[in-house]
């Protein structure tokens, strides 16, 4: 293994000979005059703007304040026809408490196998990105393991707007903790692979329902660790 | 103002009448036109298939051709980037492989007073009316050097437009190359074939009477391809069409 | 790379075929255009694409200028991390070291996750060798692992393959692999999805070992990055509990904040969307949540060679996205396959010879496998100079010269089968450094021009095969010159 090391790092080394000794990695130019953010928007548009692009990518989007949550997720599981529904262990208990499917938790001993046979699952987020319809789950507490949004077919993700809601790629980057598992969705799964026609749906979810959540003000405590 | 004419070895040899068709022009817009003869091939065939070694002393005979010259000027997009972006390279290497700096100090004089036709006219000469007419429907082909490597933007298209009786024709699928390529029209023969077929489907679909481009040997390859099929639409370097006028129609 | 397949045959020939077959054609054609026109689009909803196209160049040279600082930092980072790294300098050290970890694991299969770096050392094969089986399961690979086909595109591997062949060999394929197609399949491509769905289900559930490539590796923090469409990822990196990454050296990048260039430039050069469907990260491994192994594999197979080179080094900035294949105008006439590598287009015609050296018919026919329109390099994300380097590269091919091989300088002789063209432009050159001599023979073309017949023998065939030659003027221009201004400058 360290033989493999050694040889590697001494041909990359012989192979840099015309990098002269004294030169510091800072010392080539990286210039980032590129934008931070794309436009000028006020926090409201900022979220217009997330909804429209979500939707491009055929997420169904939803919005609702607070009191609304409740009832808007049961409609939703139901319309679907959810018997059973994966949440994650930090997940606001009132979001779920109108809902009629069976609660299934995010186990660390669930299998793949069981979890396959969930109907839906509810998660938040940890942020949301405005210009690219992008979802961004980091195993937060309102969120769980990685699988859970992965293996059930329909995924129910509540976003926090505007508090959660990013207008860039490089302000979620900002946000967001490099040592978390980090999950990027941006619309139900696709693919192009035969003669490029978009088909949603391979392995992944093949309904995303996104619901906005109005929050005024500060979080407060009934959404506490929802992110 | 010394203005040189570089008329590029294949217009030397193949395509005289855009060389005639430059001088009477530029004579026509009142510059005095040069030719010096000691100029020859600009070095690209070489360079491009890979013998740059062979391509060093055409860069000195450049600058020795011109010396003088205030600008020298080529109805050629490929010859110009030619100048313009591989004689800096070939100098710079010539430098870092022990041969001196002579080919270097060579391409540092050819590449400022180096200009294409269409850039002469627009960016020194200031004028898009040439005081041409040319009363045929026209497509325009942009080069890929001329569009990418010289950067020409709308330079031609301005110069057409001014042009009387010309009709412009849009070419669909204008910016694809039309697979001449030097010499990878005889390296890759078959690719360079279906390019060209593609190119030419489209110039006859426009129903222009003329095709026109800023180089020759593009227009070789096209004309050769839709003379082959059998097309009446002729091959006719931009030249041609800017220096036609009523009384001499022929460019 | 392992070097190429015997026999491959060199880029004209192959293209000969592929120009021919009208199907092919077509499906490459629309396929093209299709991305083509809408990666414009994607592109120009972003006013600071220079800046970014910039910036992500400038971040690839810097990280590659000191490859070695930020080899040794993301190893460190991914050690803290939970992970374990191992540098493979060629593909067989990376295959023995991928197929001993995937056996001490006891598994006999595993799930893959497309990636270039796997196909490039033959890692299916090697697993095979050793009684393990491999299952390809982003569609496209699915599609060409069971019709024993090869990828012919960075993006879309089997966009050679129209829908009812994919029918065709789901039907008769799958059974042998798991579960079979279901009855009476259509060639719907929604239909065709839903059975490589149910086909690969079950060996996601199942799947003990998972192997990978990336997309970007972060020195910084050990974070790895792989975007993907379908989900068939996350479930390859999420489920199994043990991953495995066999990554190209030149896909790290200095620090997490570079993620915000890279992150905007490969979705819309790629695919052509803002951003691509699922995104996974990770670093090392987490609690409770995916592999509780996880194993790096480094891997240099020549790229430290094409480091070595000042020109051709660029082409180590490549982040896959294949917007260069899709405005190419000879891959869209030759296909993918004529490349006789897996990285097919541009980006395989100055990558491929410099991993694999231009010691083979088809390495050293790649560089000439170019017009030099250089549309690759207008939509390339990091600026790689492709004619640049496709210039370079025949320069070692025709001439030889120093280079790098397998981390040892030689020097190469000049290819084989360039001795008449190199006689040629030796006598040309000296023709065109002596004016009278060429006037001489410009004269000689001119006076005989009516014996010139319209198709020539030998190599001038190539040329009227397609097209009909210039006519020869009676006089050159520098005799109108001289007859009509005399020898005045």
């Amino acid at each position: 293994m360290s033989d493999g090391r050694d040889r590697v790092l001494a041909r990359v080394r012989r192979a840099l000979a015309d990098v002269p000794r004294g030169e510091r990695p800072g010392d080539v130019p990286v210039d980032r005059s590129y934008r931070r953010a794309h436009g000028e928007r006020t926090a409201e548009e900022t979220v217009a703007l997330l909804a429209a692009n979500l939707a491009e990518y055929r997420a169904v989007v939803h919005r609702t304040a607070q009191d609304g949550l409740p009832g808007l997720l049961r409609t939703l599981l139901a319309r679907r026809g959810a018997a059973s529904v994966l949440v994650p262990a930090g997940l606001p208990a009132h979001w779920t408490a109108a809902v009629d499917a069976r609660r299934v938790d995010d186990l660390a001993a669930s299998t793949a196998r069981e979890l396959e046979a969930v109907d839906s699952v509810v998660t938040g987020c940890a942020v949301a990105v405005a210009e690219t319809g992008t979802l961004v789950l980091d195993g937060g507490p309102a969120q769980g393991r990685r699988r859970i949004s992965l293996l059930p077919d329909h995924h129910v993700c509540v976003v926090r707007v505007p508090d959660q809601v990013v207008a860039s790629v490089p302000e979620a980057l900002e946000r967001l903790d490099p040592r978390r598992p980090l999950t990027w969705i941006s619309g139900p799964s696709a693919t192009s692979d035969i003669e490029l026609e978009r088909v949603e749906g391979v392995h992944g979810p093949r309904t995303l329902e996104v619901v906005l959540l109005e929050v005024s003000g500060t979080p407060d405590a009934a959404t506490h660790g929802g992110g | 103002m010394r203005v040189a004419l570089f008329v590029t070895c294949v217009n030397d040899t193949l395509y005289p009448r855009t060389g005639r068709a430059v001088v009477r022009l530029l004579e026509r817009l009142g510059v005095e036109v040069g030719f010096p003869a000691e100029q020859s091939c600009c070095g690209q065939p070489q360079y491009n298939t890979g013998y740059r070694r062979e391509a060093e002393p055409l860069v000195r005979r450049f600058d020795r051709a011109f010396a003088g010259y205030e600008y020298v000027v080529t109805p050629s997009g490929s010859c110009a980037a030619m100048v313009r972006d591989a004689y800096p390279r070939i100098g710079a290497e010539a430098a870092a492989e022990g041969r001196g700096t002579e080919a270097a100090e060579a391409a540092a004089r050819a590449v400022p007073r180096t200009y294409e036709l269409t850039e002469f006219l627009v960016d020194v000469l200031g004028v898009t009316d040439v005081g041409a007419c040319f009363p045929h429907t026209v497509t325009y082909h942009p080069t890929c050097h001329g569009l990418r490597a010289l950067g020409l933007g709308d330079r031609p298209r301005r110069l057409l437009s001014r042009v009387r009786g010309l009709q412009l024709r849009e070419l669909d699928g204008a910016e694809e190359c039309c697979g001449f390529g030097g010499t990878f029209a005889v390296k890759n023969p078959d690719v360079s074939a279906a390019m060209g077929a593609d190119k030419a489907r489209a110039v006859e679909a426009t129903g222009a009477e003329a095709v026109c481009a800023v180089d020759n040997s593009c227009l070789a390859h096209i004309g050769g391809v839709l003379a082959r099929r059998g097309s009446r639409v002729r091959a006719v370097h931009l030249a041609e069409i800017l220096a036609a006028t009523e009384e001499e129609p022929h460019g | 790379m392992s070097g190429t397949q015997p026999g491959t045959p060199a880029f004209p020939e192959a293209a000969r075929d592929a120009v021919r077959d009208g199907t092919l054609r077509g499906n490459l054609r629309h396929a093209t255009r299709t991305i083509r026109g809408k990666r414009a689009r994607a592109v120009a909803e972003l006013d600071d694409w220079a800046e970014l196209r910039a910036a992500g160049k400038a971040i690839k040279d810097r990280t590659l200028r000191h490859l070695d600082h930020y080899l040794v930092r993301l190893e460190r980072s991914v050690t803290a991390a939970g992970g374990t790294v191992h540098w493979a300098a060629d593909a067989a050290e990376a295959n023995r070291i991928v197929t001993g970890l995937v056996k001490a694991t006891g598994e006999r299969e595993v799930v893959k996750v497309k990636s270039m770096a796997t196909q490039e050392i033959g890692l299916n094969e090697a697993l095979e060798a050793e009684g393990v089986r491999a299952y390809e399961t982003d569609l496209a690979e699915l599609i060409v692992q069971l019709g024993r086909d090869r990828p012919s595109h960075t993006l879309v591997p089997a966009i050679h393959r129209n829908r009812g062949e994919i029918r065709d060999v789901f039907a008769r394929e799958m059974a042998a692999w798991g579960r079979p197609a279901p009855d009476g399949l259509t060639d719907r491509p929604a239909d065709l999805a839903e059975a490589a769905r149910l086909h690969l289900r079950e060996k996601f559930l199942r799947a003990g070992v998972g192997i990978s490539g990336a997309n970007f590796m972060v020195a910084e923090t050990g974070t790895l990055v792989v975007v993907e469409s379908e989900g068939n990822g996350r479930m390859c990196l999420t489920l199994p509990e043990t991953l495995i990454s066999v990554v190209g050296i030149e896909k790290v990048v200095p620090t997490w904040r570079d993620l915000e260039v890279f992150l905007q430039l490969l979705p819309r050069s790629s695919t052509a969307e803002r951003m691509n469907p699922y995104t996974t990260m990770w670093t090392g491994t987490a609690d409770g949540d995916g592999p509780r192994a996880f194993h790096l594999v480094l891997l240099d197979n020549g790229r430290t060679d094409t480091l070595a080179d000042e020109v051709g080094r660029q082409a180590l900035r490549c982040i896959r996205c294949s917007a260069c294949l899709n405005v190419c105008p000879v891959y869209e006439r030759a296909g993918g396959h004529a490349y006789g590598s897996v990285y097919p287009g541009p980006i395989g015609a100055i990558l491929s010879p410099q991993l694999r050296g231009t010691g083979s018919a088809v390495d050293a026919s790649l560089p000439y496998a170019s017009s030099l329109c250089g549309a690759c390099t207008d939509v390339c994300p990091v600026a790689i100079d492709f004619p640049e380097v496709l210039i370079h590269l025949r320069e070692r091919v025709v001439q030889g010269g120093e280079a790098t091989r397998n981390g040892v300088r030689v020097r190469l002789r000049p290819a084989k089968g360039h001795a008449a063209e190199r006689a040629a432009m030796r006598a040309a050159r000296w023709a065109l450094d002596h004016p009278a001599a060429l006037r001489a023979g410009q004269r000689l073309v001119s006076r005989t021009r009516r014996l010139h017949p319209a198709r020539l023998p030998g190599p001038g065939r190539a040329w009227t095969d397609a097209r009909e030659l210039p006519e020869v003027p009676p006089e050159p221009f520098r005799d109108w010159w001289r007859r009509t201004r005399g020898d005045a400058r």
